[in-house]
């Protein structure tokens, strides 16, 4: 269900947004945002809150960042213009590369900004919470480049379906704590990492993967995460000639859907953001919070989640642990209210179809959460012949291989081999 | 008398008596459903005031122990809903007023007008809610006061001094003083500076004080006691129940101090 807007006030929110006064200054997005959090942590979210305003926009810091970002994570990341799918498909098709930065997906763009900000005020340490792994990883590493010591929660049953990250974690130096509580996944993760930082809210900085949360952190991730969307709508003007007609990211909490689609509000582009369909329509078959939950606060944020009518938070099922989260980002939840974008879901038969189309058709093995993004943009593209689309590529496939063993491809044999 | 009134007075009039207001917190429908309005009696029967928590899939600010009863609860299909109609049923033969404590979410789908008339009609004087601070609090805090019904503030040793006043200033029925810089049910015992802080938030509150967190023994109580007017008791209860032990006992046991 999505909260109704009347057109003159979604035009007025719109601009608001655009303009970058959204959030205010209780961290809301129209009604949606603010600051759910236990007595003991508002001092430190004040805290975070006066550091994010003090050092985030500071010409110190955003040269440290951008210098991070050039030297240590790699970016611009690449636009690739995807030939064999844009004739499969009947439309031209670009990719913006976020699986091409270091560690292997966006996630690193919030990871080495906050890790940057955590230094800057003073943190003795560092918690994280992880579901796929990937924040996980990016968080190790970049508390591992300013030299911080870190700790990542992370759900058991996730420790278990991402096992090879749980490595790379520990390889990197983070120390890694099995969440054994709630629904052992990142929603369990989020819940237990926060316990730590009540626990020692002066000391501990806790570095949050996506842009959800109390306030500031759907400001702060959405700010770390611009990069994206930035580069991709430079690269679109200088290698495409144009703008697309349409840009599609995949949204689990959020982040590099936001990352992507800020900068391109104000264009004549339509913004598409797709969740997990999981297995079917059913309360507790997908993660599909915009397409089928209702406002209710979760993890800080009035937000729209999926809950039972009496309130309780629902689990959520997806192929993709990235996705697998029952709540979003307020500012998804307001693009959604005033209609701006799009939210849409695709199943997890689609996207493992979309995955192995993607490998076979120009040689990148993609997320399965970016899989989701893929599904959607092919039937945008039946629909639209001819059309210029771009599609934000977040992260790498490796991590995905123990699933995809489970589910072999049925791959396609060319003519000529 | 408004309902928020019967919770400070429950307190003033332990405090009368000259020994602290016990407290004591269970998780509604915990550990069997069938046993709640049993169980609530017997330990509003010791009790001055009863903290009743409602399950939530979330409770963030909850050690494991809490964390498992609510689990529990909920798998057994215990709602808001059903506690109140519960309620309902004793209304009248429940020694000690009540006070609900809820994260945010379950009250929010309940609607807050249906709640605070639903609160009031089951003998429910205030509420705790851990996930709420006071800048996001105006809406239910004008549903609650309409009728009557407290919301009461939490504060703890990392409130500063100016905020400590405004929290205390818009608390009803006493202010719950969180005892530790952490979550319910810690085992590291009370912290040794304690008594300095509950002073403190005494001198800003007009209301009885409360300490919650980490109270698990009669020492506890009588040291705790000697500085707040009430000990609330949660973790260390819920473990008794979760022993099939009897809360009754282990009660009453935390009102004589040791060496009495």
């Amino acid at each position: 269900m999505s909260t109704v807007v009347g057109a003159d006030e979604a035009g007025r929110l719109l601009d608001a947004l655009i303009k970058g006064d959204m959030p205010d200054d209780k961290g809301r997005f129209g009604p949606f945002g603010g600051r759910y959090v236990p007595e003991t942590l508002v001092p430190a979210f004040e805290r975070l809150d006066a550091g994010v305003r003090a050092h985030l926009h500071d010409a110190e810091f955003q040269r440290d960042f951008q210098k991070e970002l050039r030297e240590w994570v790699g970016r611009p990341t690449a636009l690739s213009f995807a030939p064999r799918l844009s004739e499969a498909w009947g439309a031209e098709v670009w990719i913006k590369r976020e699986d091409l930065a270091h560690t292997g997906a966006h996630k690193i763009n919030n990871a080495i900004g906050q890790a940057l900000l955590a230094k800057r005020l003073g943190s003795q340490r560092v918690i994280a919470e992880t579901g796929a792994g990937q924040h996980g990883v990016a968080s190790a590493a970049a508390c591992a480049r300013v030299g911080l010591p870190c700790t990542v929660y992370m759900g058991a049953v996730d420790m278990e379906r991402q096992a090879p990250n749980v490595d790379r974690i520990r390889r990197l130096g983070a120390e890694v704590v099995a969440v054994e509580s709630g629904d052992k996944t990142l929603r369990a993760a989020i819940d237990e990492a926060l316990r730590a930082w009540v626990t020692d809210p002066d000391n501990t900085y806790y570095l949050l993967g996506s842009a959800v949360g109390a306030h500031p952190y759907p400001y702060l991730v959405r700010e770390l995460q611009v990069v994206i969307g930035q580069e991709a709508r430079q690269q679109m003007l200088d290698q495409a000639g144009g703008l697309p007609d349409a840009a599609f990211a995949c949204v689990g909490g959020g982040s590099n859907a936001i990352g992507l689609f800020y900068p391109l509000l104000g264009d004549d582009i339509e913004l598409i953001g797709v969740e997990a369909g999981g297995i079917g329509d059913g309360l507790g078959e997908n993660a599909a919070t915009l397409a089928t939950g209702t406002p209710g606060v979760l993890q800080g944020s009035y937000t729209i989640i999926l809950q039972d009518d009496d309130g309780q938070v629902q689990e959520t099922q997806s192929i993709s642990a990235g996705l697998d989260y029952s709540g979003v980002g307020p500012e998804h939840a307001l693009l959604q209210a005033i209609g701006r974008v799009k939210y849409i879901s695709a199943r997890d038969d689609e996207a493992l179809e979309a995955l192995q189309e993607l490998c076979a058709t120009e040689g990148i093995l993609t997320a399965l959460e970016t899989s989701h993004a893929y599904a959607a943009a092919r039937e945008y593209a039946q629909q639209h012949p001819g059309c210029r689309i771009l599609i934000g590529n977040s992260g790498r496939g490796d991590k995905d291989m123990p699933t995809l063993i489970q589910h072999p491809a049925r791959i396609r044999r060319h003519a000529s081999s | 008398m408004q309902a928020h009134e019967r919770l400070s007075n429950a307190i003033r009039n332990a405090s009368d008596a000259g020994r602290p207001a016990l407290v004591p917190f269970i998780t509604a429908g915990y550990p069997e459903p069938a046993d709640f309005i049993a169980t609530l009696q017997d330990i509003a029967s010791v009790g001055d005031v009863v903290e009743l928590g409602i399950p939530f899939s979330d409770p963030m600010a909850d050690g494991m122990t809490i964390q498992r009863s609510s689990f529990a609860a909920l798998q057994k299909g215990v709602s808001l809903k059903w506690i109140f109609d519960q309620l309902d049923t004793a209304r009248g033969h429940i020694d000690a007023p009540l006070v609900m404590m809820s994260y945010l979410n379950p009250l929010l789908a309940f609607g807050y007008d249906a709640l605070a008339e639903r609160a009031l009609a089951a003998g429910v004087c205030g509420f705790i809610v851990p996930d709420l601070p006071f800048e996001e609090s105006a809406d239910i805090r004008a549903a609650l006061e309409a009728r009557g019904l407290g919301l009461i503030q939490l504060v703890t040793p990392a409130t500063p001094d100016a905020r400590l006043q405004v929290l205390c200033s818009a608390s009803r029925g006493f202010v719950y003083a969180v005892t530790i810089t952490g979550i319910t049910g810690g085992g590291a015992g009370l912290p040794t500076d304690l008594t300095g802080y509950l002073d403190k938030v005494a001198s800003f509150s007009e209301l009885p004080v409360c300490a919650g967190f980490g109270i698990r023994s009669a020492g506890d109580v009588a040291a705790v006691g000697k500085h707040a007017a009430g000990a609330i008791v949660g973790s260390a209860l819920v473990e008794v129940l979760e022993h099939g032990e009897d809360p009754r006992s282990f009660l009453e046991a935390l009102r004589h101090a040791p060496g009495e």
